[in-house]
């Protein structure tokens, strides 16, 4: 009884309490529970194999169901993919040629290539689709340009609640809008009985919604990534993509195909980039030519340098630093709320999420903020407790990994409002022992958008 | 985050489920005394392993062992930045928590086969934890235990451990 008691003995000092060697690894990341089977590489035969054994995933899913694969899976395993459940899919969380330090290396000076199939992709469309999605969003879609994109948050009615981050875009016509894999049946459920409600009350305002089930997503990642992406399309696109800047989306076309895609100048690494939407028959295809049109500038990266880039970068993951208690404002993305929003409201949660707008002395403000740590020492994880100098609790770690680039730890997490000033020095409790740390703006890792100039529009 | 926690300890349970353990202390009693046998010491002298992806080495004279992790598991782990070492002088028991290797990609305890007092740790490793990777069953040893009892639990020779995690 040796382990259970030296587990019992631990308990009390249980934060960041790490699993025993190799049973750990994604669970603590990734949000699918810890068996063995999906350990990092603990049992790696059988994850490539895809055993049939049972597994657990997402906490949103169905357990016992059969894990889904995007249109890149094949292509993954050709190229030593290591696989995990990720949101309901078996998605690679590193490939054979880099480890995760080099692959995130690799992303940071060259440019990576990312399977982002699984995450799901909608359209929103008819006459009520911008003020329904205004009306779940705090978004100012009215003001969005045609072919540019926004971050957004879905929010629960009345508590404000972020439900899923995601991003929207105006195309002519429509909106194209991500959402996240593992908030699928969650996602799924919340747009249908929002649509119901609106339909009712608004009968006369349509909304069409469209999955686009099947549908390619990649993304391109790293400073490389836009001349590497020239080389794949036909001309005009290539023209096209000179003037494309960050957070705006054209329909492309590739070499020597019918394929039209979609490429957005975004991403989830803090680098310059884009995501680029392909039809199902063409995804694998695309993919390989990408690959093989630049073969040694780009490489496949899997889950593993995803999450320590977008750390990095200071960008949240939904279900870790994001969930359905949690405001924009807690979770310091005010900045995605409209002007005119903060103005007219009329958005779910709005009375919440304006009051917290509101300055201190106007009984504005919230308990609690999302902000950024360097911890000296051990790495702080998912659950560390923060402390005071009298080691009172006040917040805790939501992410946190150590730096590949900055060779320092960082972490992300929710502290009491008051301590979240840059510069505040607190601890973070791991293994039982305080480590200190220091609240840190990020973006941990300037980003390095390829943005409007400025001088061009004056 | 209990529910981690939970997970973890019940993949604990699982996993030493399959150990035979003393139930009585009368039976830790006579454990004591069978690591007097010289037939048992002679095995122990060469390395042995665990299913944690632990290694432990026992002294010429049975009084010491030094511990670290598998060259399996340091790859595994991929690129280690950070070591926990245990305090010196420490008392440890079989199972223990007695430190952790912490990865890019995870924090992982290193548990204790043996029971004992912490003699020495590798103290190097604190300001290269790289080296764990470089040679995790040689000169990145992470401490030496003065041994107060047997192994209970499971442990495996190097043929044993190589097919326990080709297996895997």
């Amino acid at each position: 009884m040796a382990s259970k008691r030296a587990a019992t003995m631990l308990q009390p000092a249980a934060n960041g309490l790490g699993p025993p060697l190799l049973r750990s690894a994604w669970s603590q990341k990734l949000q699918y529970t810890a068996r063995a089977l999906s350990s990092q590489a603990s049992q790696p035969r059988k994850a490539a194999r895809q055993s049939p054994q049972q597994v657990r995933y997402a906490s949103t899913e169905t357990p016992k169901e059969q894990l889904g694969r995007t249109g890149l899976y094949e292509l993954h395993s050709k190229y030593g993919a290591k696989f995990v459940p990720f949101g309901g899919y078996s998605m690679p969380v590193q490939y054979s040629d880099l480890s995760i330090v080099d692959s995130h290396n690799w992303t940071r000076e060259k440019a990576s290539l990312f399977d982002v199939g699984h995450m799901v992709q909608h359209h929103f469309s008819g006459p009520g689709a911008e003020a329904f999605l205004e009306r779940i969003t705090p978004s100012s879609l009215s003001s969005l340009p045609d072919h540019q994109s926004i971050l957004s948050t879905l929010l629960h009615p009345n508590t404000g609640g972020i439900v899923d981050d995601t991003v929207i875009a105006r195309l002519p016509n429509k909106f194209y809008v991500v959402t996240n894999a593992g908030c699928r049946e969650k996602d799924m459920a919340y747009f249908k009985e929002q649509l119901e409600t609106w339909q009712s009350e608004r009968p006369d305002q349509a909304v069409e919604w469209t999955i686009l089930d099947g549908q390619g997503l990649i993304a391109l990642q790293g400073p490389l990534s836009s001349q590497i992406l020239a080389r794949v399309l036909e001309d005009k696109s290539v023209k096209d993509l000179e003037t494309l800047y960050f957070g705006q989306c054209v329909f492309a076309t590739i070499k020597g195909t019918d394929a039209e895609v979609l490429v957005s100048r975004a991403g989830y690494t803090g680098e310059d980039g884009f995501e680029i939407s392909i039809p199902s028959y063409a995804t694998e295809a695309i993919t390989q030519f990408l690959l093989d049109s630049a073969k040694d500038e780009l490489r496949f990266a899997g889950l593993g340098a995803r999450d320590t880039l977008r750390l990095e970068a200071g960008m949240c993951l939904y279900g870790h630093d994001l969930d359905d208690t949690t405001t924009p404002v807690e979770g310091a993305l005010s900045w995605i709320i409209g002007k005119d929003r903060r103005a007219k409201g009329g958005f779910y949660g709005d009375s919440v999420i304006l009051q917290q707008l509101k300055k201190k002395s106007e009984g504005g403000g919230v308990s609690r903020r999302r902000i950024g740590l360097v911890v000296e020492g051990s790495p702080a994880r998912e659950g560390a407790e923060i402390v005071d100098e009298a080691g009172e609790k006040i917040g805790n770690v939501t992410s946190g990994c150590p730096s590949p680039t900055l060779k320092k730890n960082i972490a992300m997490g929710y502290i009491k409002d008051g301590m979240h000033k840059a510069g505040t020095e607190v601890s973070v409790v791991v293994r039982g022992k305080k480590r200190k740390a220091v609240v840190t703006k990020m973006p941990f890792v300037p980003s390095k958008y390829f943005k409007q100039p400025t001088t061009a529009k004056a | 985050m209990a529910a981690r926690f939970n997970i973890v300890r019940a993949a604990r349970q699982l996993t030493s489920a399959t150990r035979p353990r003393p139930q009585f202390a009368c039976q830790g009693w006579q454990t004591q005394q069978r690591q007097r046998l010289f037939s048992v010491s002679a095995v122990l002298k060469e390395k042995k392993y665990t299913e944690d992806h632990e290694w432990i080495e026992m002294s010429a004279d049975g009084k010491t062992c030094t511990l670290g992790i598998s060259e399996y598991a340091a790859k595994a782990l991929g690129d280690v930045v950070y070591i926990e070492l245990p305090q010196l002088e420490m008392d440890v028991s079989e199972g223990d928590a007695i430190g952790a290797v912490e990865s890019v990609k995870s924090a992982s305890d290193i548990l204790t086969p043996i029971s004992g007092t912490v003699a020495e740790v590798n103290s190097e490793l604190e300001t290269k934890p790289a080296n764990i990777n470089k040679d995790p069953e040689g000169d990145a040893w992470i401490a030496k235990i003065t041994v107060s009892g047997e192994p209970e639990g499971k442990m495996m020779s190097k043929e044993e451990y190589t097919a326990f995690t080709e297996d895997a």
